[in-house]
């Protein structure tokens, strides 16, 4: 085992074991109050019912007196006996939904050639195929374990070139409740970095990543690891964490046989302005220790059978991100109308070497990219959305010829992309939804279409900030 | 190696800096639980609504500012029956405070306490939102309101041993008031039983059921689900010839529907508080449901 990650390991486990969690003695203290109050109660209740009657006597005049609701006996049983049938689940099933995504696009381009000059693109990274395809289905199970573990696990299904593919997207457990506002997680989970990166890609508002998503973390920085956070107490919302990934996927690509290939930090605060509006802003920061990053994208399939391996990235990679949201909604009602602005920017600094199969030379790179998009629900079901994406990038070294091979030079180009977008949503469990792009991502100029369903089948999902 | 963990363990040393503790602190789902409390409790507690009057509970987000009130509090008082499935155990997850999980004496569901009505027999969301616990807008019967006040009177003397016979005297003077304000309410109110209501959601079988009023017809085909033209169409085709009718709905119901559906059917609207701040003259849970009175009588007499 390598010995970075032991300290880490007992850390863990020193605030899992911590006497903090120990069945709490005021709370047992609780409980014998409780019974004690029960029998206090019977008397009181016996006591309350005669000066009840006592009421009604003089009120007998008046007619139709409504009998007094007999108090239920034993209200505070509730306390000890499991969550009753009225609130939350019968059985112990677990809460399963399944999110059908399906799309029909149109470009004007060949999908398979997508690149975005500047940037290595991962292996999900990409404008999808065209025509009519099954999206991004998911299926989410997760309940409690006990009363201290939560765990989810979400496995995604795609289609891809003839074949179905499945992916461990979620796999983690969560801590419920943690004496000082901590909360530890661990398994395989979505970085909780900037705004959306947490989110699942069918709670996003528009079909597709934003461009820096797709060129910095391939879609979304999803990796084996843990996480601790920490939520202040104050009234200002006020959140931290820190996770430790693995960093075995794009973009992190760690060396093999590391333990610990990237680091994250992050602080998020957010609160309420009047009745109506809300806010949260975050900054965020990503240390990995590189070892093998490569295009893995569409771009790497295109190259003729039998070429050399693509050229990859070794060395020290850091990116540091704000991401800022408002929403609006008149009264603080969401159901008739609202509006959520949203902007997210990060630049990663990358430095050390790239490798061919037969040549390697230093490299230093710097890229960067936002994305702003304002989404606008006008009346129910109806919401409107626009959105502006652009990227930057520069790169030097000592083999230009192997950072163009690398498709690190930007060729004089700055991708960007314009979205608009439209969608219906019968319910909360299903939404259609036009989207078209001008996308430059390439110095060609591509028009794309989307029209996307999602469907939410089965447990309610939850209405993430 | 070092820097790892040096990172992370300086993460970790922020964490032991302790909550400051002061009065006791509860989060309440909704306006009627938060103005429940403060009959039952005055100044001795800081009660905080996740909910405002002008929202709909369904349709709360898990806002920053919510998981802020749910770490601290002591107490979680909610309606429960999945009312609040799409906020509550996300704001649950997040807030990582283990006094306000379920099984916990600082965990409250007043449905727990009450019967409910509406229960479906299949579970399947082409009846649209459906709870499967039952329709969850028991706050619309103020009978509802004396169960709802022992649990919370319960739960506060627990966590708040100190203040214990106070919580219980201030209880049973209200339900004496309580008590004699729905025999008044029932008296004034005698006038509107039999009466047909069509409302805009299902949230007011509670109230129908206390004050004797006819639901005819709901202008959401389902609920959850806004109504389309050509279910309003049937609807008003449905409810033509009644006389008396009234449309009913609550201050954060959509607008637009209802005014076409008076406007066809000649029905006189109705808006109703549908908790505590839901109107001006709602300003606590005494003058809430004499608003909700004096409202559908003044629309009766037309």
């Amino acid at each position: 085992m390598n010995p970075k990650i032991v300290p880490v390991l007992a850390l863990m486990l020193c605030f899992l074991s911590n006497s903090a969690w120990a069945e709490d003695p005021e709370i047992e203290q609780l409980r014998q109050q409780l019974e004690q109050l029960k029998l206090e109660y019977n008397n009181k209740i016996e006591e309350l019912e005669k000066r009840l009657r006592a009421t009604e006597i003089a009120n007998q005049q008046k007619p139709v007196v409504q009998q007094p609701q007999a108090v239920p006996e034993n209200v505070a049983t509730a306390v000890e006996s499991a969550p009753s049938d009225a609130s939350g689940s019968k059985s112990f099933n677990p809460d399963i939904s399944l999110i059908l995504d399906g799309r029909y696009r149109s470009f004007s381009q060949d999908p398979e050639s997508y690149e975005i000059p500047g940037f290595m693109l991962g292996a999900e990274a990409g404008p999808g195929t065209s025509g009519l395809a099954l999206g991004h289905s998911e299926l989410v199970i997760s309940a409690n374990a006990d009363d201290k573990f939560y765990g989810r696990f979400t496995l995604a299904f795609g289609y891809h070139e003839g074949e179905t593919e499945v992916e461990i997207e979620e796999a983690f457990f969560q801590t419920l409740g943690l004496n000082y506002g901590l909360t530890v997680r661990g398994g395989r989970f979505y970085s909780d970095i900037g705004y959306l990166n947490s989110q699942h890609e069918h709670q996003w508002d528009f079909a597709d990543a934003p461009l820096v998503y797709r060129a910095l973390f391939g879609n979304h920085l999803l990796d084996d690891g843990l996480q601790l956070s920490w939520l202040a107490p104050t009234d200002l919302y006020l959140s931290f964490g820190s996770e430790l990934f693995r960093g075995s996927r794009f973009p992190l690509s760690t060396k093999s046989g590391n333990d610990v290939g990237a680091y994250t930090l992050y602080a998020k605060t957010g609160g309420d302005i009047g009745d109506s509006s809300s806010w949260l802003a975050g900054i965020s920061y990503l240390d990995a220790d590189t070892g093998n990053r490569s295009s893995l994208g569409t771009h790497a399939h295109s190259e003729e059978e039998g070429e050399h391996d693509p050229v990859a990235f070794n060395g020290d990679s850091k990116t540091w991100g704000v991401d800022f949201v408002w929403k609006w909604a008149p009264n603080g009602n969401r159901r008739q109308r609202n509006l959520q602005l949203q902007y997210e920017y990060y630049r990663r600094k990358d430095d050390g070497m790239l490798t061919a199969s037969d040549e390697s030379g230093s490299y230093q790179g710097d890229q960067s990219g936002w994305y702003a998009q304002a989404v606008y629900q006008f009346i129910p079901r109806w919401r409107v959305g626009l959105r502006y994406d652009a990227l930057d990038s520069s790169a030097s070294g000592s083999d230009d010829e192997l950072i163009t091979e690398a498709g690190l030079d930007n060729e004089g180009h700055k991708p960007q992309r314009f979205s608009l977008m439209t969608d219906w949503s019968n319910s909360e469990f299903s939404r259609f939804r036009l989207q078209y792009n001008r996308d430059e991502s390439s110095p060609e100029v591509e028009n794309q279409w989307i029209l996307q369903y999602i469907l939410g089948l089965g447990a309610h999902g939850a209405h993430q900030y | 190696m070092v820097k790892y963990f040096t990172v992370f363990a300086l993460s970790a040393v922020f964490f032991l800096s302790l909550p400051a503790t002061a009065a006791m602190r509860v989060f309440a789902c909704e306006p009627e639980w938060a103005a429940l409390v403060k009959e039952l409790a005055g100044d001795h507690v800081k009660v905080d609504s996740a909910t405002r009057p002008s929202q709909d509970p369904h349709y709360v987000q898990a806002r920053p500012s919510l998981i802020s009130k749910i770490r601290r509090a002591d107490l979680l008082i909610c309606t429960g029956a999945d009312l609040e499935a799409g906020w509550l155990p996300l704001l649950q997850r997040k807030g990582s405070n283990k006094r306000i999980l379920a099984g916990q004496p600082g965990h409250l569901m007043i449905a727990d306490s009450i019967q409910l009505k509406d229960k479906p027999a299949t579970l399947d969301r082409s009846g649209g939102d459906v709870h499967a616990a039952g329709n969850p807008h028991l706050q619309t019967d103020p009978r509802n309101m004396l169960p709802a006040a022992e649990a919370i009177m319960q739960r506060l003397s627990l966590l708040d041993s100190e203040n214990a016979e106070l919580y219980r005297q201030n209880l049973a003077e209200f339900t004496v008031r309580w008590q004699g304000a729905i025999a008044a309410w029932e008296q004034k109110a005698a006038p509107l039983r039999g009466m047909p209501v069509v409302v805009y959601h299902r949230s007011w079988v509670y109230l129908q059921d206390w004050l004797g009023l006819e639901e005819v017809a709901s202008l959401e085909p389902k609920p959850g689900v806004p109504p389309g033209s050509s279910y309003l169409a049937n609807v008003l085709d449905r409810t033509k010839g009644l006389s008396g009718l009234l449309i009913i709905h609550s201050q954060y119901q959509e607008s637009k529907a209802i005014n076409w559906f008076s406007s066809q059917s000649g029905a006189p609207v109705v808006l109703l508080p549908s908790t505590v701040g839901g109107t001006a003259e709602a300003e606590d849970l005494f003058s809430w449901y004499e608003d909700i009175v004096t409202r559908l009588l003044k629309a009766q007499g037309g």
